[in-house]
């Protein structure tokens, strides 16, 4: 493949949701290749991988590095490591991404430590500098600010994505890509950290990132009754409920509903924002949000100013007379 | 007896986090800075093994001269020893840095450790990098996200929920873990033991030079990643603003949006010819 430069995505594919932000970061990949002429390479590390090696082919990438092996049946931080340190040093990606998932950020900053590299975290865009370096948007600390990274020597450059921050590329299974199946390598490591058992649990399993329709509340809501009633108007249109992070604190809401930085990444068709001051550790989680109404009784409320529609009104009377309306006008 | 060590880190206050309100008197003593909420929970962690077993805790911490009151804090929590990292020379580290720094700290004041115990992610820079690269500067087995820590001999037995699975690990000391939110609330510290706790001498600072640390290591050891710039993030929308009672609003949006809101939730919801509503 002689100096041609090459971006990898880890191919993250446990349950269907990770699968999912694999296939959102081809994209993007695929997006960041064009301009620094690169190709788009996925790692599948794995036990029995022909069907993300399919998937991760019809969704854009160019080249799939696949390593099959029994041994590697279960996700270990161990063993992934090893594969994954042993395919970077022979090969050496210009740009590694991987996504933001619990595993994605337990694995990626061993990786990059062992790689003796940079790596920045939970990135919300990414981006190429006029001097060709990733640069890698990370919302930074306190303020409301997001930093612009980059790792100016060291390589790989290495980012976690948040999952939901990029849109896939439809599948397309005319596509071909340059599959390479390689051996395990022979000096793997022993397994230090013992998988005793595992379960997939139903728990925490839906998720807010595919949901079309989003009702999120904040302070504003005032109480834990009036914070019900998200749970209504969500439940008329179809959707979630989201909160931020005091309507979490107040108990108002589970911690699974946090959208935010430290939360859910969402992007729906349409978010309901109710009482929202827009803090960017929130609107760092909705930015995705393709239609943005937002009630606040503050008119420079920072989530008024990202809204679509800004409802400058009291967030329960609004809540009740839209559920109101809603229940006379829809029809299944 | 087992050997904890615990990192933990100053982050600034923000007065969200419920545990201000608890705290408001403890807070101000602190001033400007706290202790990183997921930091106390790893330090609750190691509290809960101490009260199981013998164990000795040691709390450590690189930042400037003040965050010697978290490490305050955690004395009165009920740790037994204090490590600040300060110098100059480590302002504005990344996680790179500040994991290799922590791990020629913990290599010269306490190599026998049997666990490390680290948050799951801090409350300024989130990036929940540190814990892991420290497993890894030290060539340790690791866990994040850990919700429950069990030990038996020298094998340590951890729970957690990661990426919607259950799991339980097991390893052999020494080990890292970083700990979960979910669990290990951290207990109350009384003002009268933060007080003590100010007064007790079992914390030593240690600078760039007791480690043994240069300007010329930083350049191998030292960050990776450089913060090219800060912004504000701004919108891009039409920003229709719509004000007035409840009902007046309401329905100028529908009437407006209808579509829209229809389309999303994939439900018609347009107001029919002699439809009285
Ligand atoms: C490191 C870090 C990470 C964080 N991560 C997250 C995160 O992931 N998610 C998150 O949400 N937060 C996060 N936060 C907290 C965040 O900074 C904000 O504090 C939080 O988002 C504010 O929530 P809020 O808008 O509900 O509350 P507030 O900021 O208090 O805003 C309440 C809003 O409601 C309006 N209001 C009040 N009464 C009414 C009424 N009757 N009718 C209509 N409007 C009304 C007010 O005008 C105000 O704009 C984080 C903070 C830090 C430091
Ligand atoms: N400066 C520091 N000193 C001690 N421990 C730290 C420091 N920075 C991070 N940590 C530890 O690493 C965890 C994760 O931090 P972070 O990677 O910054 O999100 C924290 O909860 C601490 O336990």
């Amino acid at each position: 493949m002689g100096n041609q430069k090459s971006i990898w995505v880890f191919g993250d594919y446990r349950n269907y949701f990770q699968n999912r932000v694999t296939l959102q970061l081809i994209s993007k990949a695929c997006d960041l290749a064009r301009r620094i002429d690169a190709e788009v390479c996925a790692v599948v590390i794995g036990h029995v991988v022909d069907e993300y090696i399919m998937e991760y082919t019809a969704h854009g990438a160019d080249r799939i590095l696949a390593v099959d092996h029994e041994i590697l049946k279960n996700y270990s931080a161990d063993t992934y490591l090893a594969v994954m340190e042993n395919l970077v040093r022979e090969r050496k990606p210009e740009i590694i991404l991987i996504g933001a998932t619990d595993f994605g950020r337990e694995f990626a900053p061993r990786l990059a430590k062992r790689l003796k590299t940079g790596l920045s975290a939970d990135c919300v865009g990414l981006d190429i500098t006029d001097e060709g370096l990733l640069l890698q948007i990370a919302p930074s600390f306190g303020g409301n600010m997001l930093a612009e990274i980059v790792t100016p020597e060291r390589r790989p450059q290495m980012a976690t994505v948040r999952p939901g921050t990029f849109k896939e590329i439809p599948h397309n299974y005319e596509r071909g890509a340059l599959v390479e199946r390689l051996p395990l390598i022979t000096n793997l490591p022993g397994q230090r950290v013992r998988l005793v058992e595992y379960e997939k649990s139903a728990e925490r399993q839906h998720t807010m990132e595919n949901s079309s329709v989003i009702v999120c509340g904040g302070r504003g809501m005032g109480n834990r009754n009036n914070f019900k009633k998200l749970h209504e108007l969500a439940k008329l249109l179809g959707g979630d409920v989201g909160a931020t992070r005091p309507a979490v604190y107040a108990g108002w809401a589970d911690h699974s509903a946090l959208v935010g930085q430290a939360g859910r990444h969402i992007k729906p068709k349409i978010l309901f924002s109710f009482g929202i001051s827009g803090a960017i550790q929130h609107t760092a989680g909705v930015g995705e949000a393709k239609f943005i109404v937002a009630v606040n009784k503050n008119p420079q409320a920072a989530m008024m100013k990202m809204a679509d529609v800004a409802i400058v009104a009291d967030a329960g009377d609004v809540l009740n007379t839209f559920i109101k309306e809603l229940k006379k006008r829809i029809r299944e | 007896m087992l050997n904890l060590i615990v990192c933990v880190k100053q982050v600034p206050m923000v007065t969200e986090l419920p545990w201000d309100e608890k705290r408001g008197t403890l807070r101000r003593d602190l001033a400007a800075g706290m202790m990183n909420p997921a930091c106390k929970h790893a330090l609750e962690a190691a509290l809960q093994i101490k009260e199981s077993r013998p164990a000795h805790i040691t709390v450590i911490t690189m930042g400037p001269p003040a965050a010697e009151e978290v490490l305050r804090e955690a004395l009165a929590m009920g740790a037994d020893r204090g490590i600040l990292i300060g110098d100059k020379l480590f302002a504005g580290s990344d996680t790179y840095a500040t994991s290799f720094v922590l791990a020629q700290a913990i290599k010269k004041q306490c190599p026998d450790y049997d666990l490390i115990l680290s948050g799951c992610y801090t409350s300024d820079s989130e990036t929940a990098q540190v814990g892991p690269q420290l497993a890894e500067e030290l060539d340790l087995p690791a866990a994040a996200y850990i919700e429950k820590i069990d030990i038996t001999g020298r094998t340590l037995r951890v729970r957690r929920f990661v990426d919607n699975f259950r799991e339980t690990l097991e390893m052999e000391f020494p080990a890292l873990v970083t700990v979960a939110m979910e669990n290990y609330q951290p207990r109350y510290t009384t003002l009268a033991g933060l007080e003590r706790a100010f007064k007790e001498e079992n914390i030593v600072s240690l600078s760039a030079s007791s480690l043994g640390i240069s300007f010329s290591t930083m350049d191998t050891h030292g960050s990776c990643t450089k913060v090219r710039k800060v912004f504000l993030r701004k919108a891009q929308k039409e920003n229709i603003f719509l004000k007035g009672p409840a009902a007046i609003v309401v329905n100028e949006f529908l009437k407006n949006h209808e579509d829209k809101v229809s389309s999303a939730i994939g439900k018609d919801i347009k107001k029919e010819e002699n439809d009285n509503g």
